[in-house]
């Protein structure tokens, strides 16, 4: 079956469609943050820290922010003001950004009249900055760190994988041995130790760099082990042999032929790993070994909400990155399921 | 039995020399090492830095500090730790202790509740307890266990039902031997459920995915075609034959337990080998990141092989000797 033909199959059945528009819509919006977010990732107000979601209401035709007054500082405990709120504009005027790096604007999907007052969808946090804004500025780096990852991961198991299954020998004893190492030591322990390593030679703008590389070269092993039994059993089919035959060379072989029989369950694999990806760097992040202030990904919003007071004081939307974390990871789970049982039928879990 | 047993612990020894052999270049590859703040103690004598440096080999190239403290640690001396002014071998047997009472009251819980509901999924397949619970599994599976361990310390602050943070009470010394058991299990309580929940969706769909085989065997004909009754049926046969893959399953769960119980530890600020690995990490304390990634591993290593040997002993028809 090829892509084309998985992906229809796919989008007729109920959860892959679901799955694929929810990671359609969180793609479209990382892409478009500039335009979502109605605020930059750092900008700050210090009259509004810890604010709640502000709720917003109709009248006339119009759709208007509620007001809020600060009624207990010591406690951020901030009041509605019954009937007060400023106009909400779709498609404002704000901040100047590049849609998609390339055409110059300033609209965004939503902004506020007057300056005076903000639009917090998901509330601010301990120096005023909108949560829903950061939310989406952070879903690049949570969302990509995944696709960048599987791809060298197959990369680097195909590789070496491929070429320890097609050759055998001494290569594949050492390859095997080496995948061996690598699965034997606990993955965690592995990226700490990894990430202590390569910080110094590493400034805070390549950190995601860094990430994708830790990630990487704790992930390839699993993937090589299991295309290395697959491209075994390959070569022992008739048409790699006429290949061969014909003096086809290894690395043409390796990838004419050896390699469009193992897509679909590469494609199934990395669907089903990309969530450890999006994992990994929310935990490095979370430990505060990831991404870096002012920059914003999920795992580091949530090592904010890490706090005695955010606790005690009920400051719930301070963890709505890990709601999204949840989303993203669960729709990638889900329809990995789907791909497997469209491309391997027999694999079905009753 | 014995032979596999000794075998199997003799692999051990490349692996460990392999993982501590890295480890070294990593840490020698961080600028500084863990005597640059001790250095700028002034209480510190010269004298015992420079003791220290030579008994270390400190100044030396990597695979020369390497070989010093394999000497050393084959003599028993597994360092000593600069963070906590302790001797290593007593800092890891604490923490070791600690991170094995929560993997196992973790197992132990997710067992319980994972076994019995993957049995009820099999057998009332398809109703509404079945889907239900499968869905159920699907999320606890696709939760970060420490997005799982934030929410309970948020329930935990908000019901206030819960201790903060820690393995004991500060009064904890002074409590009276069932005090300090109840103290114990009232701090167990929330890492258990951190890092149980995930393992019990993990191990609920593998059971239920096993005993429906078994049900499909021909044996459960066979029993009901004598006569036996359903429940002998179900918890005398299938039940014995379906439990084989969860139990090859329990030492890669021990093993990755131990993986998870780093976050949990840290996020949950409980005092195990996690959280010592991760603050060790943190401030360079060589001997100490050095020694919890040897117990890391060994502890790997033995889950599986325990894994092993509960499968020949439960299933008569696998040999470990060839």
């Amino acid at each position: 079956m090829d892509i084309f033909n998985i992906f229809k199959a796919t989008l007729r059945r109920p959860l892959g469609l679901i799955s694929i528009g929810t990671l359609a819509l969180l793609y479209m919006t990382a892409l478009l943050a500039e335009f979502v977010a109605p605020y930059t990732t750092n900008e700050q107000d210090l009259e509004r820290t810890y604010h709640p979601p502000t709720a917003l209401f109709f009248e006339k035709g119009q759709l208007y922010v509620q007001a809020y007054a600060l009624v207990d500082p010591t406690e951020a405990r901030y009041e509605a003001i019954e009937g007060v709120g400023s106009p909400l504009r779709i498609l404002g005027e704000g901040y100047e950004y590049r849609l998609l790096g390339l055409f110059k604007t300033n609209r965004h999907l939503f902004t506020l009249e007057d300056n005076s007052s903000r639009v917090y969808l998901l509330g601010s946090d301990s120096t005023g900055r909108d949560v829903f804004s950061r939310l989406v500025f952070g879903s690049r780096v949570s969302l990509f760190i995944g696709l960048v990852g599987i791809t060298i991961t197959i990369t680097l198991g195909f590789l070496v994988g491929g070429l320890s299954g097609y050759f055998g020998g001494r290569l594949e004893f050492f390859a095997m041995r080496m995948v061996e190492f690598m699965m034997a030591i606990p993955g965690l322990y592995l990226l700490l130790a990894l990430r202590s390593a390569l910080a110094p030679h590493f400034s805070s703008d390549q950190m995601f760099f860094m990430i994708v590389v830790i990630l990487s070269l704790i992930g390839w092993a699993g993937t090589a082990r299991v295309l290395r039994g697959m491209t075994l059993s390959l070569r022992q089919n008739q048409y790699i042999l006429a290949a061969q035959s014909m003096g086809q060379p290894a690395i043409v072989i390796l990838f004419k032929h050896v390699l469009p029989n193992l897509l679909s369950y590469l494609l199934v694999a990395a669907t089903l790993s990309i969530p450890g990806y999006v994992l990994g760097e929310a935990a490095l992040s979370f430990l505060g070994l990831g991404i870096q202030e002012p920059s914003a990904s999920w795992g580091l919003m949530l090592s904010q909400a890490q706090d005695v007071k955010v606790f005690y004081l009920n400051f719930w939307w301070l963890l709505t990155p890990g709601f999204a974390i949840f989303v993203t990871v669960i729709a990638y789970n889900v329809l990995g399921d789907v791909l497997r049982d469209i491309v391997d039928p027999k694999m079905k879990t009753r | 039995m014995i032979s596999v047993i000794i075998r199997r612990l003799f692999t051990l020894i490349p692996l460990l020399l392999g993982i501590t052999m890295l480890v070294f270049i990593l840490m020698s590859l961080a600028p500084g090492d863990f005597l640059t703040p001790v250095k700028a103690q002034r209480d510190v004598p010269v004298e015992l830095i420079e003791a220290i440096e030579e008994e270390f080999g400190l100044d030396r190239p990597w695979h020369i500090q390497y070989f010093k403290w394999l000497g050393n640690v084959l003599q028993g001396n597994l360092g000593y730790s600069w963070a906590y002014k302790l001797p290593v071998v007593d800092l890891i047997g604490q923490r070791l202790l600690a991170t094995f009472l929560l993997s196992l009251s973790a197992l132990v819980f997710a067992w319980g509740i994972a076994v019995p509901l993957g049995v009820l999924a099999a057998i009332y397949k398809d109703s509404f307890f079945d889907r239900l619970s499968s869905a159920l599994a699907y999320a606890a599976l696709s939760i970060p266990e420490f997005f799982l361990a934030l929410l309970l310390m948020f329930a935990a602050a908000q019901t206030g039902w819960f201790p903060f943070g820690g393995a004991t009470s500060i009064e904890y010394d002074y409590l009276s031997a069932t005090g300090k058991i109840f103290d114990r299990i009232h701090h167990l309580i929330l890492p258990t459920l951190a890092l149980g929940i995930g393992s019990i969706a993990y191990i609920m769909r593998i059971m239920r995915a096993s005993f429906l085989d078994a049900i499909q065997s021909g044996f459960v004909t066979t029993g009901r075609a004598k006569g036996l009754s359903e429940f002998v049926v179900m918890f005398k046969h299938a039940l014995r034959n379906a439990i084989n893959p969860l139990i090859s399953s329990f030492g890669f769960a021990f093993a990755s337990l131990l993986s998870g119980a780093l976050m949990v530890e840290i996020v949950l600020q409980y005092p195990g080998l996690g959280q010592l690995m991760y603050q060790s990490i943190l401030r360079e304390d060589q001997f100490v990141v050095l020694a919890s990634v040897m117990m890391g591993c060994s502890m790997l290593v033995l889950g599986n092989l325990l894994a092993d040997i509960l499968l020949a002993w439960t299933d008569p028809r696998i040999r470990l000797e060839k």
